[in-house]
């Protein structure tokens, strides 16, 4: 056996079991107790498009140094599924662990030479201890949490606490939780040398810190920014948007004497009748958005192409999964780039923002509807499964009480009042954006809601002239989107250097840790995180400036290398591409070698 | 182009109770061709809301693509209109209505619009019982793409180029009675008399009320062969019912009791009355009115009236329990937690 390398506060969990038989709480509860020991600490679902019964996974990456992405390695595993324990006896990290319950031994199946196999007879312990058949089950989870908690030195006083929280409410079930810790926890320490070399030690202090998804930030986001209409039709991995929306508007916009609802949530019949419903919801001024993925963006292209045109405020949340078509519901991608920035067809084209963690995903929300109702058109937040679905470790969420939402150009009776006529589409203050009118408030307001051509009046046309005066105008609106999204965010290496890196959204926690690893090998390059399209005017700047920029991209065709090239085609000699789209988060090993393997190419040439 | 009518003011004309007269409730002069049944339910719509004295800017227009859905730009000019993409009224209606419950909604649509591209949002729109008009101008054909079979001809009608239509038609009413609608009726764009009042109950009662009015097209489907025509309409229409709006300051005068009749009380204190032109007729009982419709259509005859009625279905808000103040005047103070919950919600994420 090797000798097995010490790493304290830096390794990474992870845990096989079949779905629906309640690992998600013990997999919770490891989590907080990493959490709560002041380490960093992601977590990352890998599941089936399925309910029950089928092999998923969790893994938990703990970092001293706060890395966040996928670590491409494992250093425990714990085996609670038997369909599986191949697979994952080949996943261990040489040197690693892996746990399994030897109520059946398999000491000849699950054989490695360069890894340890513990097996902890968590069935039998629990079939002893406990004697309803569903509770043994859910008890076997709890158990192993007890055997990592003596293998790996997690705080069982935490983990006690924890418990505790847990069933403040039912406090008849924190026993039968602590007896099933102490059992996985006392057979551990009686049976193996603890801790293991791959083991937590209480580190700094996460109080400043929340556990928390993409999805149920940027539905609280769609909360904070005053959005009373939601329409939606489920689908995965944006789903978690709307529960998150809906949760927190029962839990504070119910009126406490009416019971009334102060929002009004609807389950459309698909994503067509969603987005239609989030344009007449916006049309007569209210806050609405829609939670998708990419099959829903395709269906609702035909709206948002009304939209653009006929300039209706709107907000598109696109949870990205893989594609193309149905592809892989429950695996990541950022394959959605071109398909939102163009969607529906004629010349369209509309912002987008990139959170690249649920901190942004609850500032981008907000940041969204303003955008949408200053520019009068639809805007896109793209997130993905992996930022929407797991719980990522960031600084707690902050509002500004101060906060107002702006609600762009819109003229009320009294500014009516003042003018001779009002016209739709006249460009007054030569920012490209127009005023606009609230159904229900003055008959002096009231123009004709078109997709069809019309010209600055908001009359119908067919005139050559007439229509391309708006389809120009819009483009003059376009240039004032690029002063209003957010900027892009610069991060300077240690050293000068002609090499760069662009990314977006949730590609960041990979480069950030392989500019680390790669400055570590001599390699500075300088970063810089796209937020927006349109681009600002740093994004082109930066590309200009370095000889080589390397594009990172969790799709297969380089999508946001064509969107930089198509904004600033002089650069496009200067861009190479690193790519992964396996539907697996993209670790900071794919960046590291795509961008050494390129260097090795140029010096060989 | 959108032609403007040109605006006269007459001395002496008639006013309804906001002091406007029936030419404020018009729009843009029609485009459609000379004799299109759409005008004359444009028409009709315009005497029914200026009755009503609805104000003009509390009511939004929407419509979808096609001939029909061309009209809203040809009535009540002060009124906010939105002409969306093809079948997908209902969504717009329900979006807008979702966020000012206040506003009046008529949604106009055809029946290619309805019964065939927006099939789907033509049956949850009133599932959701979304409290608007829903205007179907009915002609059996695609007029703007020149004379196509629509989803609502009848089997064995024929087109003007003498083509059969071998399959069967969707029938809009018993659709959507079967549906569970909450307010059903039919009409004939040539018989006014029945079509104002029915506007009139229709925009009163408090949920979505699907008015499917047959309305020929001149150019495309007045022909021996269809069934959809102004002669074949003539011929074989079967009133069931005679309804009228009574609203809450008019006295209910004794002669609207002759006959067998029934009277619908709303919930703004207005009255439907309904007379059974055919005393078989129970436009209270799912059952009964479906019967009835079936057995008259296959005698080839035309059900018109008010269909079906269930003032007490809950409508969209009913249902999800949402505050009478319109969401888009909502405070947003009331709407923001503001700073401390956030941080007080965030302790159970630590």
């Amino acid at each position: 056996m090797p000798a097995t390398q010490s790493r304290i506060n830096d390794f990474v969990l992870k845990i096989a079991t079949v779905n629906g038989t309640g690992s998600a709480s013990a997999n919770g509860l490891l989590m907080k107790a990493l959490f709560r020991m002041g380490i960093p600490v992601t977590g990352k679902n890998l599941f089936p498009s399925n309910i029950q019964g089928l092999p998923t996974w969790y893994e938990i990456r703990a970092n001293r140094d706060s890395y966040m992405s996928a670590a491409g390695r494992v250093d425990v595993m714990v085996a609670m599924n038997v369909q599986t324990y191949h697979k994952d006896l080949i996943e261990v990290s040489p040197g690693g662990f892996l746990i399994y319950d030897s109520t059946w031994p398999r000491e000849r199946t699950l054989q490695r030479d360069d890894i340890t196999v513990l097996g902890v007879p968590l069935s039998k312990l629990c079939n002893e201890a406990f004697s309803v058949a569903r509770i043994r089950i859910l008890m076997k989870n709890v158990a192993y949490v007890g055997a990592l908690a003596a293998l790996m030195d997690l705080d069982l006083e935490i983990i006690m606490t924890l418990l505790e929280e847990t069933f403040a409410s039912k406090p008849k079930l924190i026993e039968g939780n602590l007896k099933a810790i102490m059992l996985g926890y006392d057979y551990a320490q009686e049976n193996f040398t603890c801790p293991l070399p791959a083991r937590a030690e209480t580190m700094g202090d996460n109080s400043g810190n929340i556990l928390i998804t993409g999805n149920e930030a940027t539905g609280l986001g769609c909360l904070y920014a005053g959005a009373t209409v939601g329409a939606w039709y489920p689908i995965t991995p944006s789903t978690g948007v709307m529960d998150s929306f809906t949760k927190y508007c029962e839990k504070f916009r119910i009126d406490p004497e009416t019971g009334e609802k102060l929002f009004c949530i609807i389950q459309a019949e698909d994503e067509l009748a969603a987005a239609g419903m989030v344009l007449g919801a916006n049309w007569v001024g209210a806050r609405a958005f829609t939670p998708t993925s990419g099959p829903g963006i395709s269906l609702m292209s035909e709206f948002i192409g009304f939209a653009y045109y006929a300039e209706i405020p709107s907000v598109f949340i696109d949870v990205q999964r893989v594609g193309p078509s149905t592809g892989m519901p429950t695996r990541t991608q950022q394959c959605d780039v071109m398909l939102c920035a163009y969607a529906s067809h004629g010349d369209t084209k509309h912002p987008i923002l990139f959170p690249s963690n649920p901190h942004e995903c609850f500032q981008m929300a907000v940041t969204a509807f303003d955008l949408a109702e200053r520019l009068q058109t639809p805007v896109f937040m793209l997130s993905d499964l992996d930022i929407g679905m797991n719980d990522w470790m960031i600084p707690e969420l902050t509002w500004d009480d101060s906060y107002r939402p702006d609600r762009g150009k819109v003229l009320g009776p009294q500014e009516l009042k003042k003018m001779e006529r009002f016209v739709r589409y006249l460009d007054v203050d030569g920012d490209g954006i127009t005023y606009r009118t609230l159904p229900g408030e003055d008959p002096k307001g009231a123009y004709f809601v078109r997709g069809s051509g019309h010209n600055r009046y908001g009359g119908y046309t067919e005139d050559s002239d007439a229509y391309q005066d708006v389809i120009d105008r819009l483009l003059v609106k376009w240039e004032t989107a690029k002063t209003l999204v957010p900027d892009a965010l610069l991060s300077k290496a240690e050293k000068p250097t002609k090499l760069g890196i662009v990314a977006f959204g949730s590609s960041d926690g990979a480069v950030t840790e392989a500019r680390d690893r790669l400055a570590e090998q001599g390699i500075h390059v300088d970063y810089l995180r796209i937020r927006a399209f349109p681009f600002t005017h740093e994004v082109v700047e930066f590309l200009r400036s370095h000889d080589t920029n390397f594009v990172v991209e969790q799709n297969r065709d380089a999508q946001m290398k064509s969107l930089l090239m198509l904004e600033a085609n002089d650069i496009a000699d200067r861009l190479v591409s690193i790519l992964h789209y396996n539907g697996m988060p993209i670790p900071s090993g794919c960046v590291v070698q795509g961008v050494t393997d390129h260097l090795e190419e140029e010096a060989a040439a | 182009m959108t032609y403007a009518r040109p605006k006269i003011d007459l001395p002496g004309q008639k006013t309804n109770k906001l002091g406007l007269a029936l030419r404020d409730y018009e729009g843009a002069l029609s485009t459609l061709c000379a004799g299109c049944g759409h005008d004359s339910i444009t028409a009709a719509l315009v005497q029914a809301l200026w009755e009503m004295s609805i104000a003009p800017e509390q009511l939004i227009k929407m419509s979808g693509i096609g001939c029909s859905s061309k009209t809203p730009a040809y009535f009540v000019h002060g009124a906010h209109g939105f002409n969306s993409v093809h079948g997908r009224m209902p969504s717009v209606a329900t979006g807008a209505l979702a966020g000012n419950r206040d506003l009046v909604g008529i949604g106009v649509s055809g029946d290619g619009d309805s019964l065939s591209i927006g099939f789907g949002q033509f049956g949850h729109v009133i599932r959701r019982n979304v409290n608007m008009l829903y205007l179907l101008e009915n002609n059996g054909v695609y007029g703007l793409t020149k004379g196509q079979f629509s989803a609502s001809a009848d089997a064995g009608s024929t087109s003007k180029r003498g083509e059969v239509n071998q399959m069967q038609n969707i029938n809009a009413v018993a659709t959507a009675i079967s549906m569970g609608a909450s307010f059903v009726a039919r009409s004939f764009s040539g018989d006014r008399e029945q079509l104002v009042p029915l506007i009139k109950a229709a925009i009163a009662h408090p949920g979505c009320a699907l008015l499917d009015v047959i309305s020929p097209c001149v150019t495309f489907n007045d022909h021996p062969g269809s069934t959809k025509s102004y002669s074949y309409i003539r011929e074989h229409q079967h009133e069931a019912t005679e309804a009228d709006l009574i609203s809450p300051r008019e006295e209910i005068k004794a002669s609207y009791y002759a006959g067998d009749t029934h009277h619908v009380r709303l919930h703004d204190g207005s009255t439907i009355l309904l007379r059974k032109v055919d005393p078989d007729y129970d436009p209270t009982r799912r059952n009964n009115a479906l019967g009835f419709l079936e057995r008259h259509r296959s005698r080839g005859e035309v059900v018109t009236g008010l269909l079906y009625i269930d003032q007490n279905v809950p409508d969209m808000h009913a249902q999800l329990r949402t505050t009478a103040t319109p969401l888009k005047d909502m405070e947003y103070v009331r709407l923001n937690p503001g700073s401390e919950a956030l941080a007080e919600l965030q302790r159970r994420m630590k």
